[in-house]
């Protein structure tokens, strides 16, 4: 127990000292999570629209206003022709691109019916799929006015049947996505420097040859490696610890469930991050080697957590994969109990799994890491 | 100049010398491409939900088979009571439940007016509101063929043209930007342990006795790392070519010219890491932690620039990745000539002379 304590001591200390380290550890993940957390908005708004008006006459202009009076489209832009607009697309000026042809309103006057052309840039598929909803919409909402306002003519017809839906939205009304991307950020910042540190770590004695004085000395394999893993561990729900309560003060995040739960989870989940880096930081020669491979999983495990993209629209195959995933546990967990007040019944699968990843995970490092070199 | 070739002979032998760096290098680019190609979408698919039903009549029916019938959703459960709703959610699995209300056909045939609540689970409110509109979309289409009979008496229809990616597929967004993610982290990560391992290891006293310039030497550092990033974009736009069918309307040698600068800035911005900081360990910090997430979320990669609050879309102007994004799709995607990505193309070039000039200024030939 003694030898433990003084390895933990001397890695505290290495820690400490490295005044170069200090504000990457403990001052950029939290930058970052005030400020990233703000970006990750699926929301599709204010759309670069503009348009081409051949017609010039009220109709026309009055299903302009309609686009400029929305919420949605607020940077208007008026073509004088359609090849103008169309180098504007080119040149990502401008993404949704509407087209009234010559004769408009005297042919709808007429023909009691007339086309409209719409161009989107669909390179975003999803946003283009929103932004052609929006503009359906306006001009639906145009067309049931259009004959009472603009040609006054008095309104008979057949009452069409209406379905209405209405939206809930659980747990979060508002559609608030900083509820969500906070706590789901801080997991990632969380993870990212307890594994990159603890990845780095045993390899760097390694490189400079420190590790060969520790070799020689009776220090058991297990002890050096709990003396390896305890400060980052206390590193890591350090940083938790801080990022809760911004999430709290700055973004008022709700914490609805168990807070000790919360740390149960996080204890054991930081375990299994440590493992991964360890082993990593035993089968590398160079702190480059291990930091490519550090990377290497941790943009696998943020790109497939759930959190920026859902799980449940990736091939079979992908979502497999994803299950041995220890972020989209944490993602899922975070989001669980902080915002739906989730219970130890309800988190069971994913702290049980979690555990069993840890057990595997260090028993690995413990075994992979030799004495003799 | 001899010597300047001298010192790259010698960057060379030690890259190429690390067969498991090497092997590192180019393995993980690829895997990571093939994976995230397929695998990131931000549409959905085969989301689950659960129905509540209250009256189970016809309309319902055919409503709930439309539902199903979509590759969007399957429906996981029917449950019975208002209460489940709660329970279900909890457990995680259901994203959203529809709830049709009492008598729905009767009042939809009556009073031509009825109601359905889409509860969903919006602790993560991008997917709930995807799922909201897409439910939306669905009902919207029935309700049309209920009205097939009516006419509104003046009528616009929008013709719309989805271009560029008429598919709407998202690889097709995908595929540029975990593209430039790859290429701008492993370069960053190359070069800006470079000078600091020579610090560490001691060799750095040896280079700057001998008569190489600062710029030389950070030149030097970069040059080999050029040729090796080359043959890994390389190698990730075949794939994205061959595997992902990426269409290039434009030119491949402007693609390939933008990729060698965009490449040239981050390698430029590892050394410019490398020069400020004392150890490996420091610079591998600054260049993941400080660059990997803001890369990924402000890059537009994921999520649309436009749509982030004003001061956010202000920083995202100095991530490199932002504009390399910008210029690949344009080139690949919408098929632009140079007159269009100009502009991209002189901030890039700005930024790569910025990290550099920085880089050799920052560059102390002296120990301390």
């Amino acid at each position: 127990m003694k030898t433990i304590l003084y390895i933990i001591q001397k890695e505290f200390k290495q820690i400490f000292r490295n005044k170069g380290m200090l504000p990457i550890i403990f001052v950029l993940p939290l930058l970052q999570l005030v400020i990233l957390s703000n970006a990750a908005t699926f929301e599709v708004k204010n759309i670069k629209f503009g348009y081409v008006d051949n017609d010039h006459t009220s109709t026309s202009r009055a299903l302009i206003e309609r686009f400029d009076a929305s919420t949605y489209f607020n940077v208007l832009t008026d073509f004088p022709s359609k090849a103008l607009a169309s180098a504007a697309m080119l040149k990502g000026d401008v993404d949704v691109l509407l087209q009234i042809p010559p004769h408009f309103e005297r042919d709808l006057q007429k023909e009691k019916h007339n086309n409209l052309g719409v161009t989107i840039n669909a390179i975003d598929g999803a946003a283009a799929g929103v932004e052609n909803v929006y503009v359906t919409q306006i001009v639906q909402r145009f067309n049931q006015n259009l004959k009472t306002d603009l040609f006054q003519v008095s309104d008979q017809q057949i009452q069409p049947t209406n379905i209405e839906s209405i939206p809930l939205f659980w747990y979060n009304e508002t559609l608030n996505y900083k509820t969500f991307m906070v706590p789901g950020i801080l997991v990632l910042l969380v993870t990212m420097i307890t594994l990159f540190l603890s990845g780095m770590n045993i390899v760097r004695e390694k490189e400079i040859g420190t590790l060969e004085q520790i070799n020689v000395t009776p220090i058991k394999k297990s002890q050096f490696i709990i003396g390896k893993l305890f400060p980052f561990w206390v590193i890591g729900m350090g940083l938790l610890t801080i990022g809760l309560l911004l999430a709290k003060v700055i973004f008022n995040i709700p914490m609805i469930g168990s807070l000790p739960l919360m740390y149960l989870y996080t204890s054991i989940y930081i375990l299994v991050v440590l493992g991964i880096g360890l082993f990593i930081s035993n089968f590398t020669e160079t702190q480059q080697q291990a930091m490519f491979i550090a990377w290497f999983f941790t943009v696998i495990f943020i790109l497939m957590s759930g959190l920026f993209t859902p799980i449940e629209s990736m091939p079979k195959w992908a979502q497999i994969i994803t299950e041995f995933n220890p972020i989209k546990y944490f993602v899922e967990v975070m989001r669980m109990v902080m915002l739906k007040g989730s219970g130890l019944k309800d988190i069971f699968p994913q702290l049980s799994k979690t555990l069993l990843y840890a057990i595997i995970m260090n028993g690995l490092a413990v075994w992979s890491y030799k004495k003799i070199s | 100049m001899k010597r300047f070739i001298g010192f790259i002979k010698k960057e060379y032998y030690h890259i190429f010398r690390d067969r498991r760096s090497l092997f590192i290098l180019f393995g993980m680019p690829i895997a990571q491409i093939m994976l995230f190609g397929f695998a990131i979408t931000n549409e959905i698919n085969n989301v689950d939900i659960a129905i509540l039903d209250h009256s189970k009549d016809a309309d319902t029916k055919e409503i709930i088979h439309k539902i199903s019938a979509s590759k969007y959703f399957s429906i996981n459960q029917l449950i019975e009571k208002e209460s489940d709703i709660e329970t279900i959610f909890k457990k995680g699995k259901v994203k959203a439940v529809l709830s049709f209300e009492n008598d729905f056909s009767k009042n939809l045939n009556k009073e031509h007016k009825t109601t359905i609540q889409i509860i969903t689970d919006a602790t993560d409110p991008n997917t709930a509101n995807t799922i909201s509109n897409y439910v939306n979309a669905i009902l919207t289409q029935y309700q049309k063929e209920l009205n097939k009979d009516v006419t509104i008496a003046y009528q616009i229809i929008p013709q719309t043209r989805m271009v560029y990616n008429p598919e709407l597929k998202s690889v097709y967004m995908f595929v540029p930007g975990v593209m430039t993610i790859i290429l701008m982290l492993v370069s960053a990560m190359m070069t800006s342990i470079s000078i600091t391992r020579e610090k560490e290891l001691g060799t750095m006293e040896v280079l700057l006795v001998s008569p190489l310039k600062p710029f030389q030497v950070i030149v030097g550092k970069v040059f080999p790392y050029i040729f090796l990033s080359i043959i890994n974009a390389v190698i990730i736009v075949m794939l994205s070519i061959f595997i992902f069918k990426m269409p290039i309307q434009g030119s491949l040698f402007l693609l390939a010219l933008e990729s060698i600068l965009f490449i040239t800035s981050a390698l430029a911005l590892g050394i410019l890491i490398s020069t400020i900081s004392a150890t490996q360990q420091t610079a591998m910090m600054i260049s993941l932690m400080g660059l990997m997430l803001p890369v990924i979320l402000l890059s537009g990669f994921i999520f649309p620039i436009s749509s982030m609050p004003l001061p956010l879309q202000l920083i995202s102007n100095i991530i490199p990745a932002k504009w390399f994004i910008i210029i690949i799709k344009g080139i690949m995607l919408k098929g632009v000539g140079f007159q269009f990505i100009w502009k991209e193309t002189l901030i890039l070039v700005g930024m790569t002379v910025f990290f550099i000039g920085l880089s050799v200024k920052k560059y102390k030939i002296r120990l301390e």
